[in-house]
């Protein structure tokens, strides 16, 4: 065979094989994750769990129940003040403003906020509610969350809208609905399976997030239900955990990571197999 | 029939009327509401910038520029003596070394999904390489804290240790002792997070090539390697770039798996087996526990960041909305 030809072929070999090899670095990586957090978390992981609060410092029983209700309770109001917002912002951009200036330079800040480091969120949140108001409270945890959850939902309600074909949209007018009703019942119906996944993977986003509650809503040894307090919550509890010299925190902190990393894999999980239901149809 | 018709001609305008103006109030609500949410975006970004600003103004004016090159890092001290070189630094050469370890990866793994992987492998790898994504920062640093530190430790950094003993500049570079918290840990931890999203931007970019173009490249004899280098590469070079830097923003800005496994050590070293910082985990591991011009200088720090993260996310979304166009002319 011609020399050329050979090398040529060699060439491809090799870097096919680069290719594959890097595929697998990537796959082994969440294996190997995922291994380490059921066979470490699985252990510990019983009714106390959910049914007891956080130890005190040196006791061997106790559970999670505090920092889980506290984490449901963060996540759902600040998805519930974010996904609206976002979801209303999103409308904006994709059916009123489509060829406005204002709606370019939305979409641009929208998509560096959809980057920005989640600690600077901490930061703007602690000097705008937190020093305010005089303390470290559950209510500014959420409203943190609720500045990360927007740029998500914003970008996913833009893109969905985008889809629904205009078509749609001219029938409804020319049956004489207003605009506003064209767009809420016609293009938000037509789009629902995507605005939805678009809240999930938003959800999913903040669940596991840490660094905007550490010095927004803290964390709390005791169970509480009061907004204006701090709250405990699963990461910040994980963070302290891991990094004290108790054996049976640690084991606490192993199942409270388990229990985020599924509940987010599932949420992310969720979210793709409703957004590959709509793409079949 | 008459009577009916009389009560319609009766009621028909006046309902006529008001349902139109319910109509018009929800319209110009509606459009409003939206509106002030669109705004509210623009307003989160100012508020940021303005609350960190204020928060920052003590330490800006007492250190001014001098924060930026002072490397001592003592709030303890009286007055407090605060420097950003080592943070800077920390977080500058771990995003550095995570990105030379993430970018190769990224694209190989990119060309795989899109090239050379069966398709009905396709979807479960695509799929293990987002959830990697969607793993919250605080299990990467919980893993590397128990699992990965210890391994490079014991097993990985003596070696590279031993085989770079002597050599000129790589012998500095890789000076022992083997540590648990080193940059290299918080660098390779960084470079698995930002994996997935130089993957997804990658795919992406790719599957905008016209497969005419890759068609013409095969059917002259190419072989997939040269097709990925002629054809796909330099078609979608600024989308890809694009999607490095959106990755570097990332690895510039994340913070719990850092803060875990870097061993906040404000001194700068030579060596990256050895402990650092970075900005965001100075202000994690540091923050909740300052007051007065201590926390004033973290809260210019997280400025920095944020104006270093927000120059490269605005330049990678140019680059990416360049190719947008292109893909969409």
């Amino acid at each position: 065979m011609n020399p050329i030809y050979a090398s040529r072929r060699r060439n491809d070999v090799i870097i096919r094989m680069l290719c594959l090899a890097a595929a697998l670095f990537g796959v082994t990586w969440l294996a190997l994750i995922l291994f380490t957090l059921f066979y470490n978390g699985l252990a510990g992981l019983n009714l106390a769990v959910f049914a007891q609060d956080t130890p005190p410092p040196g006791s061997t029983d106790g559970g999670l129940r505090n920092a889980i209700i506290g984490s449901i309770i963060m996540t759902v109001i600040g998805v519930g003040i974010g996904a609206p917002l976002g979801l209303f912002a999103g409308t904006y951009l994709a059916e009123y403003g489509k060829h406005d200036k204002l709606t370019s330079v939305i979409r641009f800040i929208n998509d560096i906020l959809l980057s920005a480091p989640s600690i600077i969120i901490g930061l703007f949140i602690y000097g705008a509610i937190v020093v305010p108001m005089g303390g470290f409270s559950a209510f500014a945890g959420c409203l943190a969350l609720a500045v990360i959850v927007i740029p998500v939902v914003v970008r996913t309600t833009e893109d969905m809208l985008g889809l629904v074909p205009n078509p749609l949209r001219e029938a409804a007018s020319a049956l004489g609905l207003p605009r506003s009703l064209v767009i809420r019942r016609i293009a938000y119906r037509a789009a629902r399976a995507g605005l939805i996944t678009g809240v999930l993977l938003a959800t999913a986003r903040v669940a596991g997030e840490t660094a905007p509650l550490l010095f927004t809503a803290l964390s709390n040894q005791f169970f509480s239900l009061d907004l204006t307090k701090t709250m405990a919550n699963l990461p910040v509890t994980i963070n302290n955990f891991v990094q004290s010299p108790y054996v049976y925190w640690k084991q606490l902190a192993w199942s409270g990571a388990l229990l985020i990393t599924l509940t987010v894999l599932a949420l992310n999980i969720g979210a793709r197999i409703l957004g590959a239901e709509r793409t079949s149809k | 029939m008459a009577v009916e018709s009389d009560v319609m001609e009766a009621a028909g305008p006046y309902d006529r009327a008001r349902a139109l103006s319910a109509f018009k109030f929800g319209d110009v609500t509606f459009y409003w509401i939206t509106r002030a949410c669109a705004i509210s975006v623009l307003l989160i970004l100012g508020g940021i910038i303005v609350s960190l600003i204020i928060g920052a103004w003590p330490a800006i004016q007492e250190y001014g520029a001098a924060f930026l090159w002072t490397q001592r890092w003592a709030p303890s001290a009286d007055p407090p003596v605060l420097g950003a070189l080592g943070p800077v630094y920390g977080t500058l050469i771990t995003s550095v070394i995570a990105m030379a370890i993430a970018i190769p990866v990224g694209l190989g793994i990119a060309v795989f999904l899109t090239e050379i992987c069966p398709l009905w492998l396709r979807r479960p790898i695509g799929l293990a390489i987002e959830l990697l994504a969607g793993i919250p920062s605080i299990i990467y640093g919980m893993w590397g804290f128990f699992v990965l530190g210890p391994f490079l430790a014991n097993n990985f950094q003596p070696f590279m240790i031993s085989m770079f003993d002597g050599v000129p500049v790589l012998g500095t570079i890789f000076a022992g002792p083997p540590s648990y918290l080193s940059l290299f840990n918080a660098s390779l931890i960084l470079a698995i997070m930002v994996l997935p999203f130089i993957t997804a931007i990658s795919v992406d970019v790719f599957k905008t090539v016209p497969p005419v173009l890759k068609e013409a490249a095969y059917g002259v004899g190419c072989t997939t390697w040269e097709v990925v280098r002629n054809v796909v590469v330099p078609y979608t070079r600024v989308g890809v770039i694009g999607g490095i830097m959106l990755a570097l923003g990332r690895a510039l800005g994340e913070t719990m798996a850092v803060t875990f496994i870097i061993g906040n050590s404000f001194k700068i070293q030579s060596s990256i087996f050895a402990p650092g910082t970075t900005i965001s985990a100075a202000i994690a591991s540091e923050f909740a526990e300052s007051d007065g011009l201590h926390q004033s200088g973290l809260i210019l720090l997280g400025l920095l960041l944020f104006v270093l993260t927000f120059c490269v996310l605005a330049a990678a979304r140019l680059m990416l909305m360049r190719l947008e166009k292109k893909a969409g002319n």
